[in-house]
């Protein structure tokens, strides 16, 4: 297969690497955001309590 | 022709993915964070007063989380020079695993979370602190000072001489003698300890025209002026013990600590080559550390 006269059998096949290399790392980076942003509701979540019982909790 | 647009695309994979998490945790310089976590903590716990538990942890992280964050925006901000550095060439941005415009942004995004998080949960004294420290660190030192003067860690140290005041204020919600004299320790340890980096590390600083004190005034008179600074912390890491936030070990523990910084500063001083720079550094990371575990450990005691 040619496109404007340039060889394009190999192009997909390495292609697919390289997006799935991406998306790797992407999915890394999604699941570390939600981790941290999971970990901020409940750490404002605890504090919250802490703040509301003037200390006592729990 | 094939083969040229594969090899692009092998390198720009990575960028386009904006890296991995290890290199996000890279961007928080996490060496350094390890040392501010301490004293900071140190801080908190010698101050008078009780803080819950989980409140401690969260004022621990919230100035972790800062202190990386100011980190990570000096990255940004200093991606020209890394690049020209050994020791700072391996980072994410210079490397390309990193664009510039995401650190900057995780950067901002961490230290306003990290402050808000501190003014929530402790007390705005202690997010006050935090932000001054952060502000002080990105636009004093990184941007002003660093490139312009070989007094930029002298001044610029400051900003790492905040965690311990911080983790005192987020404890009593105040400034007092003692936090300002435990933050005029890490203020006068700081010289000789980046003096010690910058004498081995003397040709990198001079190849990326940052004006560190052995290149513009050359190794024998940084040297004496680390001397000098080790002589006044050997007195002065006495202090808490007279001000009663340490006790008996710590006095001890202060003076066989100073009197082997002076004897690292001597050694230093005598020789011709690096090696002894070498151990003073190394020595000073010790050193600061020991003197705020005997802190701890004599608070705990007590």
């Amino acid at each position: 297969m040619t496109i404007d006269g340039i060889e394009m059998t190999q192009k997909p096949a390495r292609r697919h690497g390289a997006d799935t290399e991406v998306h790797r790392r992407q999915r890394g980076k999604n699941l570390a955001t939600l981790a941290a942003l999971l970990g901020f509701v409940v750490l404002v979540y605890f504090v919250a309590m802490i703040r509301m019982s003037g200390g006592s909790f729990p | 022709m094939t083969d040229g647009v594969i090899d692009n695309e092998a390198l720009e994979g990575p960028a386009l993915a904006g890296g991995s998490v290890r290199d996000y945790v890279a961007l928080l310089k996490p060496r350094v964070m390890s040392l501010v976590v301490f004293s900071g903590f140190a801080g908190m716990v010698v101050a008078p007063g009780h803080l819950h538990p989980l409140l401690a942890l969260v004022a621990v992280l919230c100035i972790a989380i800062a202190s990386g964050a100011a980190g990570a925006i000096n990255m940004w901000y200093d991606r020209d020079i890394d690049a020209l550095m050994d020791r700072t060439a391996g980072r994410p941005i210079p490397q390309g695993r990193v664009p510039a415009a995401e650190a900057l942004a995780f950067g901002i995004v961490l230290t306003i979370a990290s402050v808000a998080l501190m003014g929530l949960a402790l007390n705005w004294v202690a997010a006050g602190l935090l932000a001054l420290a952060s502000a002080f660190y990105i636009f004093i030192y990184t941007m002003w000072l660093k490139r312009r003067t070989p007094q930029n860690i002298v001044i610029g140290g400051a900003a790492g001489a905040f965690p311990p005041m911080i983790g005192w204020a987020a404890a009593t919600g105040e400034v007092s003698i003692a936090s300002i004299v435990l933050f005029a320790l890490i203020f006068f340890w700081t010289p000789p300890h980046f003096w010690a980096l910058a004498i081995f590390r003397r040709l990198d600083y001079q190849h990326a025209g940052v004006p560190m004190l052995p290149v513009v005034a050359g190794e024998a008179e940084t040297k004496r002026q680390m001397l000098i600074y080790t002589l006044i912390l050997l007195p002065l890491a006495t202090a808490p013990y007279f001000l009663g936030i340490g006790g008996l070990a710590y006095l001890a523990g202060s003076l066989v600590l100073g009197g082997l910084f002076v004897a690292c500063a001597i050694a230093t001083l005598r020789s011709q080559d690096h090696k002894p720079a070498k151990r003073m550094f190394a020595f000073s990371i010790l050193y600061l550390f020991l003197l705020f575990a005997l802190l701890i450990g004599d608070h705990l005691a007590t």
